[in-house]
């Protein structure tokens, strides 16, 4: 077998058994990534050249018998919103097209830590807005399972890089669904943590009550695995939770016996395409197999999350994508202006991309004088009522679910001239984030050749939770999730 | 007509903690420019803000002081607008849920007090410092304009007062009481002229009681600007009012050169701040143990110490004033009391010529070269009568630029008084004798005849006679005269 049809912790366990070099590993990737990515284009930026020194001092270490880090030598793509020291991150724009940063991320910090070694920064929607990665200023990713499809968005690029074996595990961030929407198109693995349980230090934020980082792999082990590794508190993120994390990947043992399990009347019948939905019941069937008891469960303030989402967010985005402004770093505009007010307006006109600057405009608009009270001040009320939905729910089921995306992989091009459509591609996941829950998408079969996901929602820090139920969805179904290309 | 003048003020204080309100910087004032930055308080992508505990306890400290109530649970907001000299174009500052409210502050204008209340305390950050080239020195029309970072993010406190003010010199009086209150806290430099004390006003001018146009003033840089500024507006408006005119809700800029108000923007143009509550931090709860431990921490305030001046130590209101409004001096000054001499006069040198000397020097009371044991030295040698008051001056002054103390300055230069009666008396007939026009002069009632006759026993003692005896002597030697 292909060194990179393998996964990561196969991958670690044959790099720090010396039975496989980190180079071989890493020029494996490289080859795979020379063959596939000119149709993929999952990376914006790639770290071939680092990637190889980083391999061959671990190598080296590894040959003195020195710690090189708990999975030393295993590739790993990282989104391009999570900031790398001295290397590139663009967050998909052009506003940051030559950015270099000086500091690394927290996450980006504890994968590097680990020895992990960065392939390259995957490909997203700018500024992580969007559900098809179509919103990135370098071009479009292709879904490696139909590469006239989406991979879905904003973690796009590092779905496609997982599933189209280009990096055996990847870093992606979710504000509304961005991790587990494109997992759940590409076939993988993608979990959004708890808000507060990884640090947000380092990611360039979108939305920062919503935004979380977190792993995208190709099965839930990798998952549970890398979930660990960058899991915990952060003092340089007042919003981190001060606690340490639980043991995720000892914690997977497939038994789920007896957990009650509520499906999300809401967000898995009416707007679901039918295939997904009879694929989704498939996967409850799965699960029943295994003695989970599932019932139905109505949670009524759902109807309202997208539009709550749709004034939270780019509230939060019209203030953060504020310090763009070609001032201190970033792109500046090439216009000879009058006064900074003009050099302002020129630079972000032309630095943006179109749904930046929808929602930038969206949330400056929901923000000001007059308008706060009807919008911004009504939608942190719905999320309170979605907080407490899910809080009822939690007295009487472990797990919720619900399928992860409406539909499956949609044409590129299909969805992008009508935002309202596209904003439809993240009902299932954005209630998630707006009561900063955990939930995992995984795979529960294909309709008409296109992985559908499987979405399991859990209390507050309970992704060790979640993370065996999906460990036991995954081990019951069995599926064959490699894409033709 | 019948004018009433409202002042409220809003100012910002700069807190004295070591690092910046929400990343490890320094805060220290100075430096090359941009020295003092890094990711977080440049605004670079990703970072995040870490609230300061310091700096929230020093916030604390001043609501209590200004006995306002501490807030249980208090939020950041983001205030948002565009400017250079924000690296994220947002200042995290607070809004509605402020860390302390509803307090107040004294003012003694002599004849009569106020109270002036504190409508709010919060915290917030410093912005960075813009340098603009061009003739205008404003960003409007600058061809140019540098950026310092160094300031960005050092924490600020904002006090904002209820309208309670009336006049330019009760805001003045206002401002300096604050000063105190900061100072004797510990928490903040207070310097105006670097900016680490900054006043705006609002003052309307209203008419047979009915309440005046608010117009904010900005860029009062020091506590003679802030009442000049408020005068020349309160004549400003008074005049508008006068011919009928009607003044407009403005915000209008000091300038301190031309000695007027000009206008900045009206409110039409006003910034829309669109403020809402900081995701990147977690709400401010004090316990309330520590609120009381730092309750039960807080120092003497100078209202309080300048009651006990004049209590303890017998001083007159003014000279009291002088010594508590610089906690520096005040320090120094019970510190030569503790060494023993007369409370009284140990004030009349502190705050007199010694303040003086400081004051000349810029060199604060802590660093006087002249110490507490010096002039407790030279209290004693006019106390005792060693030296005179007049002759006290100079060995003052010379102490103070040498360094040497006061007996030594004296010893060596043969400085002592006359207090031999029989020489001083000797000097008292001669003098009587070269001077008969003054006498009969003094005879006739002529009383000042008397200073000019002391005058004379001075020079010929080259002042070294002890003026209380001399005085004593010349009268007694005139009345044997009649």
């Amino acid at each position: 077998m292909e060194l990179t049809e393998k996964d990561a912790l196969t991958l670690s366990k044959l790099i720090s058994k010396r039975e496989v070099s980190s180079k071989e590993v890493v020029d494996a990737y490289l080859n795979r990534i020379e063959k596939v990515e000119p149709v993929i284009h999952a990376f914006i930026n790639l770290s071939a050249e680092l990637a190889r020194k980083q391999a061959l001092e671990i190598d080296e270490k590894l040959s003195r018998g020195e710690e090189a880090g708990r999975y030393a030598g295993v590739p790993i793509a990282i989104k391009d919103v999570l900031s790398t020291k001295s290397f590139h991150t663009t967050c998909a724009s052009r506003m940051l097209e030559n950015f270099i940063p000086i500091y690394d991320a927290t996450a980006v910090r504890k994968v590097f830590n680990a020895g992990c070694v960065m392939i390259g920064k995957a490909n997203m929607d700018e500024f992580a807005m969007g559900s098809s990665t179509e919103n990135s200023y370098f071009g479009v990713t292709r879904n490696p399972w139909d590469t006239n499809r989406v991979p879905g968005g904003s973690s796009g690029g590092s779905a496609a890089a997982v599933a189209a074996r280009e990096a055996p595990w990847a870093l992606g961030s979710d504000t509304g669904g961005s991790i587990r929407q494109p997992a759940a198109l590409c076939g993988i693995v993608g979990l959004k943590p708890t808000y507060g349980l990884v640090s947000r230090y380092g990611l360039v934020a979108f939305a920062s009550s919503l935004d979380q980082v977190g792993p995208m792999t190709l099965n839930v082990k990798d998952c549970a695995a890398l979930l660990g590794l960058i899991a915990g508190h952060d003092p340089l993120d007042s919003t981190s939770i001060p606690r340490t994390p639980d043991e995720y990947l000892s914690g997977l043992t497939g038994d789920v016996r007896g957990l009650k399990a509520g499906v999300v009347k809401e967000i898995s019948g009416e707007g679901i395409d039918p295939d997904v939905l009879s694929c989704f019941y498939k996967g409850i069937g799965a699960l029943e197999e295994c003695g989970v008891h599932v019932e139905e469960v109505t949670l009524p303030s759902f109807e309202y999350a997208l539009s709550a989402y749709y004034i939270i967010a780019p509230a939060e985005a019209s203030s953060n994508l504020a310090r763009f402004d070609g001032i201190r770093y970033g792109f500046r505009t090439e216009c000879d202006c009058a006064d900074i007010w003009e050099m302002y307006d020129r630079t972000r006109s032309e630095g943006f991309g179109g749904e930046v600057k929808r929602r930038i405009m969206l949330g400056t608009y929901a923000l000001s004088a007059g308008y706060y009270e009807a919008y911004y001040a009504q939608a942190q009320k719905i999320r309170t009522l979605i907080i407490r939905d899910y809080n009822r729910a939690w007295d009487k089921f472990d797990v919720l679910l619900s399928p992860t995306s409406p539909t499956t992989a949609f044409k590129i091009g299909e969805k992008i001239d009508d935002p309202l459509t596209m904003y439809l591609s993240d009902i299932c996941t954005i209630p998630v984030n707006l009561a900063g829950i955990p939930a995992i998408s995984v795979p529960c079969g294909f309709s008409k050749g296109l992985p559908v996901g499987f979405q399991i929602m859990g209390p507050p820090l309970e992704e060790a939770r979640i993370l065996n139920v999906a460990y036991a969805l995954e081990q019951s179904l069995n599926l064959d999730m490699r894409p033709p290309v | 007509m019948d004018f009433e003048t409202i002042i409220g003020l809003e100012i910002h204080a700069e807190l004295s903690t070591k690092s910046k309100m929400f990343c490890g910087c320094s805060t220290v004032f100075g430096g090359e420019p941009n020295t003092k930055t890094c990711p977080v308080c440049l605004g670079h992508p990703g970072t995040l803000p870490v609230a300061n505990r310091k700096a929230i306890e020093y916030a604390i400290l001043l609501g209590l002081a200004l006995n306002c109530e501490i807030a249980e649970r208090s939020i950041f907001h983001r205030k948002n607008y565009f400017y250079p000299d924000m690296p994220k174009n947002y200042q995290i500052s607070q809004y509605d849920i402020p860390l302390s409210r509803n307090g107040f502050l004294e003012i003694d204008m002599g004849e009569y007090k106020r109270r002036v209340g504190i409508i709010r305390v919060h915290l917030e950050e410093d912005t960075g410092k813009s340098i603009h080239v061009g003739e205008s020195g404003r960003i409007h029309g600058a061809e140019r304009s540098l950026e310092d970072f160094n300031r960005a993010g050092i924490p600020l406190v904002e006090i904002v007062t209820e309208p309670d003010l009336r006049s330019p010199e009760e805001a003045r009086n206002f401002m300096m009481e604050l000063r105190a209150v900061l100072e004797y806290l510990g928490i903040s430099d207070c310097k105006m002229e670097e900016g680490s004390l900054r006043c705006d006003a609002n003052i309307s001018v209203g008419v047979g009681g009915s309440r005046g146009t608010k117009v904010e003033i900005k860029n009062m840089n020091s506590f003679r600007a802030l009442q000049r500024a408020l005068s020349f507006e309160e004549k400003r408006q008074r005049d508008v009012l006068l011919k009928g005119g009607i003044v407009t809700q403005e915000t209008r800029h000091w300038d301190e050169a031309a000695g007027i108000t000009h206008a900045l923007r009206t409110k039409e143009e006003a910034f829309d701040y669109r403020y809402f509550p900081e995701p990147d931090l977690v709400p401010i709860e004090p316990d309330p143990p520590w609120v009381e431990e730092l309750r039960r921490s807080l120092p003497e305030m100078p209202a309080e110490r300048l009651r006990r001046f004049i209590s303890e130590y017998g001083l007159p209101k003014d000279i009291a004033k002088v010594l508590v409004y610089d906690k520096k001096l005040g320090n120094f000054y019970e510190e030569t009391v503790r060494k023993g001499e007369n409370p009284i006069e140990i004030a009349k040198w502190v705050a007199g010529d010694l303040a003086g000397l400081l004051n000349e020097a810029s060199i604060d009371a802590d660093l006087s070269p002249v110490r507490p044991g010096g002039v407790s030295e030279l209290v004693h040698l006019v106390e005792s009568g060693v030296i005179s008051g007049r002759m006290a001056k100079d060995v003052l002054k010379e102490a103070f630029e040498s360094g040497e103390s006061p007996r030594q300055i004296v010893s060596r230069k043969g400085l002592s008084q006359i207090a031999d009666s029989n020489e001083i008396l000797a000097i008292v007939k001669q003098v009587i004798k070269e001077n008969p026009q003054a006498v009969s002069d003094y005879l006739d009632g002529k009383e000042q005849a008397l200073k000019y006759l002391m005058g004379q026993v001075m020079k010929l003692t080259r002042g070294k006679a002890n003026p209380k005896m001399a005085s004593e002597m010349l009268v007694e030697a005139l009345k044997m005269r009649e």
